[in-house]
């Protein structure tokens, strides 16, 4: 009861992330905007590719908005919480986010959560376009599987995310650009439009320690197929425990970051 | 009743790249034999303390180490040695207590510059976790007091003038009714007025709530008028700690008028006139 009482005061601090940062979409409405219309664009360009003579139609066309719409929806999630850091140090708010009695669990925890509402509601929104312009078939897809899949891989993303924005509390610069390489990086081996085994062998090698292989393989599975979640457990598994094991150690690892950036002053030198 | 805030011989150590000249080929082959890294002492082993409802300046050059100790007492640095508590909890181990206890403002307005002021306000309030109807009240009044114009406070803070960004820094610091507040060059750029404005506020403050305010200045006439005491820092050491009146007259011991200004090139000048810090940081 006090533990739930505790969460639920933690949860309420939290949205103290949320309000701001969707404050902040209000605020740059426009640029908004104009990347959602690139996104929609983007996103048809790449289902349009299906319906290439030589290709195999409307199930090419559903595998490929399957990828886009799922990197488009993790890439989101990867770069809030990874970049959160770096954008705050660039805005200047470091320190003063830090110096304020909340957890670092718990601001954290706000990270994620705004940038999983987020991811959602640009997929959503992407979805729609793309399914209006399709005329998709969903009737053979399992909604539920690849509703399990979405939740179990963001998990995991948030767990890479977070390892990757201790990045810049060590080195302000590198930090972040590593975190970009590193997105590249999931991007180029994890399969998003393409089956991995048309990879040369060392990059496939790679896709199997990218939790994003096993995303797309599974929600593909799922909405192509009507696998069941029977059918894909153990690609859930793998999601699973990628982020059981990898959001605790990215707490970790942050805090221990937090004061290596505390002790070297490399949270912010100026002023 | 325990101090305020306490400082035992605390101590914080940067290491710097040195920079690295494009001399000859001898002089670069001599640079690869001195470290890379430099050392700067920061903050060397400075102890005092400040008592509760005390408002105490630290003045000094640029680069004495003013805004380090107020990072270190406010519990974005970690000190290399000694000790600091606030209030009686210890800045490192009590890491979580003492941030309820105290707020800074930083020379530079540390805003969401996009979102207004009510918004970062509105922040400010939920990080601290403040009554949602009580905040705004509260915030009302400081606004009110400072004279900030209310039609301004939705605007975007990117178009607010210096003078009102730093006025609402001040208001974000009160808002969460710290017992310490820690205020690093607080009126740096801003006009006359402004500057006065926000100066009575901080003694206001002081009388109405007994707040402890630990502060750093460049302005001689701001300490003079604000400080109970007044410790002078060059190099990260206090060269001096008095009261305005004491201070003058260590400098001008047969009672001639001196200004603050005066005492400060008397205890620091010496070395402003060779242009700073010597070359050779690591030994001093
Ligand atoms: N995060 C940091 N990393 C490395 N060196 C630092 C850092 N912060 C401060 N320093 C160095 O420590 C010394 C003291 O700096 P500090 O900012 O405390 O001075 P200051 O008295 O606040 O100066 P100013 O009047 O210019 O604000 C300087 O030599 C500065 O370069
Ligand atoms: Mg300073």
């Amino acid at each position: 009861m006090v533990l739930v009482l505790e969460i639920n005061k933690e949860l309420r601090r939290s949205y103290a992330l949320v309000e701001r940062n969707f404050n902040l979409i209000k605020r740059y409405l426009g640029w908004e905007v104009v990347f959602m219309v690139y996104t929609v664009v983007n996103t048809l360009t790449i289902a349009f590719i299906g319906l290439s003579p030589d290709g195999s139609g409307q199930d090419k066309v559903l595998y490929l908005v399957v990828g886009a719409l799922l990197w488009g929806f993790l890439s989101v999630l990867f770069h809030e919480v990874a970049e959160s850091v770096q954008w705050e140090r660039w805005e200047g708010t470091i320190e003063y986010s830090f110096m304020a009695p909340m957890r670092r669990l718990t601001y954290l925890g706000g990270v994620c959560l705004f940038a999983a509402a987020y991811g959602a509601i640009r997929t959503v929104i992407v979805m729609f376009a793309v399914v209006g312009i399709f005329n998709l078939d969903l009737s053979s897809a399992n909604l539920l599987s690849g509703l399990i899949v979405l939740l179990l891989s963001s998990l995991s993303f948030i767990g890479v995310g977070l390892m990757a924005a201790t990045l810049p509390l060590m080195s302000a610069e590198k930090g972040s650009q590593a975190a970009h390489i590193l997105e590249a990086a999931i991007l180029l081996v994890s399969g998003v439009y393409y089956d991995v085994s048309v990879l040369p062998a060392w990059m496939q090698n790679l896709s199997l320690i990218s939790p994003a292989t096993y995303t797309l393989r599974a929600a593909r599975a799922a909405l192509l197929r009507g696998a069941s979640l029977h059918d894909i457990r153990s690609e859930l598994l793998i999601l699973l425990a990628t982020g059981v094991i990898l959001i605790p150690l990215g707490l970790l690892v942050f805090n221990r970051a937090e004061l290596y950036a505390m002790r070297t002053g490399k949270l912010k030198r100026s002023g | 009743m325990s101090s305020a805030l306490e400082c035992h011989n605390a101590r914080k150590v940067f290491y710097v790249k040195r920079e690295r000249k494009n001399g000859s080929i001898l002089s670069r082959l001599f640079a690869r034999l001195i470290p890379k890294y430099k050392m700067v002492e920061a903050v060397d082993r400075l102890t005092f303390h400040v008592e509760p409802g005390e408002i105490f300046g630290i003045l000094g050059p640029n680069g004495s180490g003013k805004s380090t100790l107020i990072r270190l007492i406010s519990t974005l640095l970690l000190p290399d040695e000694g000790c600091i508590t606030v209030f009686g909890h210890d800045v490192v181990k009590e890491r979580f207590q003492v941030r309820k206890l105290i707020n800074r403002v930083s020379v530079d307005a540390a805003f969401f510059k996009g979102l207004s002021a009510m918004e970062n306000l509105s922040y400010t309030a939920r990080l601290y976790d403040l009554d949602k109807g009580a905040w705004q009240d509260t915030a009302a009044d400081i606004l009110e007091r400072l004279g900030l114009k209310t039609d301004k406070l939705h605007e975007p803070l990117e178009d607010l003038s210096r003078g009102m960004q730093q006025k609402i820094a001040v208001a974000r610091a009160l808002l969460t009714r710290p017992l310490l507040l820690l205020l690093d060059e607080p009126t740096t750029g801003l006009d006359p007025v402004s500057k006065k404005e926000v100066q009575d506020f901080v003694l206001e403050e002081r009388a109405l709530r007994g707040t402890t305010v630990v502060l750093t200045t460049h302005d001689m006439q701001e300490a003079d008028r604000l400080c109970d005491r007044i410790a002078i820092i060059d190099y990260g050491r206090f060269v001096a700690m008095d009261t305005p009146g004491g201070l003058k007259s260590q400098v001008s011991p047969n009672g001639e008028d001196v200004t603050l200004e005066e005492v400060f090139f008397a205890l620091t000048g010496k070395r402003l006139k060779d242009n700073g810090k010597p070359e050779n940081g690591d030994v001093r």
